[in-house]
């Protein structure tokens, strides 16, 4: 009978495959350790398709394996069954044949989730549901809310006082320091900006009047609102979707206690306290900032600087900020609390919570910043 | 309707949306009975306690719990079962911005008319029966995973319920805290005549406290046994729950 020997691509491989008419014989000899099997693989692929009908293996000469040994077996085996090639293990070692008696011992074949590739239509009409529920999830979860205010003011809400002064400690004094130093940067590299080029007309005592607008109006409000929803919504996010993993929110709901009194409220109203005092602090830090660098470092006069600061201040500009920072508030607070309370049941899914909070908070931040814009333009304020 | 009988569920079928993992299950739970819920995983042992507790609500088939059907119930009525429930979770489920005695008063200043006074001995004598006096102050966090689930029965046991649900109640305890807590399980049956509801594949549980199962089935998706596992044990009506009962033996 005709032998054909081929050996895998290396030529002195610890893998050897030998064909005898219809039986195709695997020899494995010394240590084969981290043995790279995909060229082998191939080529025993090959011979399956030239008329085989038999395997076997030969480990006379076989020292140290590792799992890669136990992986070329299992793939061999595998492709052996799916091309009803008849094969014996009596030849392999005894805990090679249990541990691939082992691997082989469960077949199932699970049917979990294989995503059907649907239609582009169908596809679109599945986003689009997916839209539906999602906005009528969110509009009930606002109505929800505002059936907790209407609770609160009438006076038969559960909300604790405890966990209301607990978390406007933590988004009160406990962001002071953080929003102080960042809106002081940004208030210097506001006066850095507008400097340079107030500097070419001679009029560069005017970064005062910039800072200060710009500060009181609109980026006091924005960097309060960025800061808090790093810092604040995406906590809330957080601990709201940890108290889910842990099944905190289904034993507030088998004790019948509403989870927007007891965990909602008491972040809304915190936040909706603490943002407008923590814009006027931004506002304050930020004049400070520009302050610093007119004074310091362009040698404006100091009181020529806070003359031309204070004739820039305005009310109107002060309470477009300050109601910035309230809208902010609120924003902050829902996509927070929203997104913890929609969350899953394991640490991935708060994970994502919490981006999603950040994510969804800053997005409306600027959508209701354009919206106010819009108005004030259209009221002249 | 028998007033024996605590529970009673008919024809029910168990699922999310489209995913069915439950259908036509009947059974009853008699007052006092303490009540094994039994399975291998993914049976939908936990999604049956989420039914009978009301928080995920029945594709089909009736849930009655002392008289009132929960799939027709009113928000009000189902809230009336609730407090009349108690629900010891498999992470305890303790509110870790709250000390213990926090955790028990919650539900008490929320339904009930007593004093903080009477609220704070209230909580101080739930924890005692618990084995967990003088721990009124801790936190969670301060304490041991036996000591949550303690706490957490203590907090169940809060409105004196007339059933107790517990979701594995020993899952994560070693060995010894897992026993206490069957005794403490016995105890309370014994001496409050609670009924009790134990979702749980552990063996030893099973047969130390349960005196009625029900065993659910993941592969045809309906219950394959009811009855005492002990007598389940001896006489077993299938394969699936022979091999349960006796750790995976072959008849």
């Amino acid at each position: 009978m005709k032998s054909k020997t081929i050996t895998s691509s290396k030529n002195l491989s610890p893998v050897q495959i030998q064909q005898k008419g219809d039986v195709l014989l695997l020899s494995f000899n010394g240590n084969i350790i981290n043995y790279e099997s995909q060229d082998l693989l191939k080529t025993i692929q090959n011979s399956f398709s030239r008329g085989v009908n038999h395997l076997d293996f030969q480990t006379d000469f076989l020292q140290d394996w590792d799992s890669s040994l136990l992986v070329i077996l299992y793939e061999v085996l595998r492709m052996a069954k799916s091309n009803n090639i008849h094969y014996s293990l009596t030849s392999l070692p005894d805990n090679l044949q249990q541990l691939l008696n082992l691997a082989f011992a469960v077949d199932r074949k699970p049917s979990h989730s294989q995503s059907e590739k649907l239609p582009v239509i169908e596809r679109i009409g599945q986003l689009a549901m997916q839209f539906y529920g999602q906005t009528i999830s969110v509009l009930k979860y606002l109505g929800a809310v505002g059936g907790g205010v209407w609770r609160f003011l009438t006076a038969s809400s559960i909300m604790r006082k405890t966990d209301f002064l607990a978390a406007l400690e933590e988004c009160g004094p406990q962001a002071l320091a953080i929003v102080a130093l960042i809106s002081f940067l940004v208030g210097l590299i506001l006066a850095f900006v507008g400097a340079v080029q107030l500097q070419t007309f001679g009029a560069q005592i005017y970064v005062a009047s910039l800072v200060t607008i710009g500060m009181c109006r609109i980026m006091g409000a924005i960097m309060v609102g960025i800061i808090m929803a790093g810092r604040t919504g995406s906590a809330y996010a957080a601990t709201i979707g940890t108290m889910q993993v842990n099944e905190e929110l289904d034993a507030l709901q088998t004790m019948g206690l509403s989870h927007i009194d007891f965990l909602v409220m008491p972040r809304l109203f915190s936040l909706l306290i603490a943002m407008p005092i923590l814009t006027m602090l931004a506002d304050f830090m930020g004049m400070m900032g520009g302050a610093f660098v007119g004074v310091f470092l362009m040698n404006l006069p100091y009181q020529e600087y806070w003359k031309y600061a204070f004739n820039a201040f305005n009310l109107s500009n002060f309470s477009v900020g300050i109601f910035h920072g309230f809208c902010f508030g609120f924003i902050i607070a829902i996509c927070g609390c929203y997104c913890g309370l929609t969350c899953g049941r394991n640490a991935d899914s708060v994970g994502l919570a919490t981006t999603r909070s950040v994510v969804t908070a800053i997005v409306w931040m600027i959508v209701v910043t354009g919206i106010i814009t819009v108005i004030c333009q259209e009221l002249g304020i | 309707m028998n007033k024996n009988i605590a529970i009673d569920v008919r024809d029910l079928t168990v699922g999310y949306g489209d995913y069915i993992l439950l259908h036509d299950a009947t059974y009853q739970v008699h007052k006092g009975d303490i009540f094994i819920i039994m399975g291998g995983s993914g049976c939908g042992k936990s999604s049956m306690l989420r039914v009978l507790t009301g928080l995920l609500p029945p594709q089909k088939g009736d849930v009655v719990i002392n008289g009132t059907n929960i799939a027709t119930a009113s928000a009000e009525e189902v809230q009336k079962i609730r407090e009349k429930s108690g629900i010891l979770y498999q992470s305890g489920a303790l509110f870790s911005s709250m000390t213990l005695a926090e955790n028990i008063a919650l539900p008490l200043q929320q339904y009930s008319d007593y004093s903080d006074e009477t609220i704070r001995e209230l909580a101080h004598l739930k924890l005692a029966l618990v084995g967990l006096t003088g721990f009124d102050d801790f936190y969670p966090s301060e304490i041991s995973g036996g000591m949550k689930k303690r706490a957490g029965l203590a907090r169940a046991l809060a409105f004196d319920p007339d059933i107790v649900y517990f979701d594995e109640p020993s899952a994560g305890l070693d060995p010894i805290s897992s026993h206490n807590l069957d005794e403490l399980i016995l105890e309370l049956n014994q001496s409050l005549g609670t009924t009790i509801v134990v979702v749980t594949h552990e063996l030893d549980s099973i047969f130390t406290i349960g005196n009625n199962s029900i065993f659910l089935d993941a592969g045809s998706k309906t219950i394959l046994a009811h009855g005492d596992p002990k007598e389940l044990l001896k006489n077993p009506p299938n394969q699936e729950v022979y091999q349960f009962l006796t750790r995976g033996e072959k008849k």
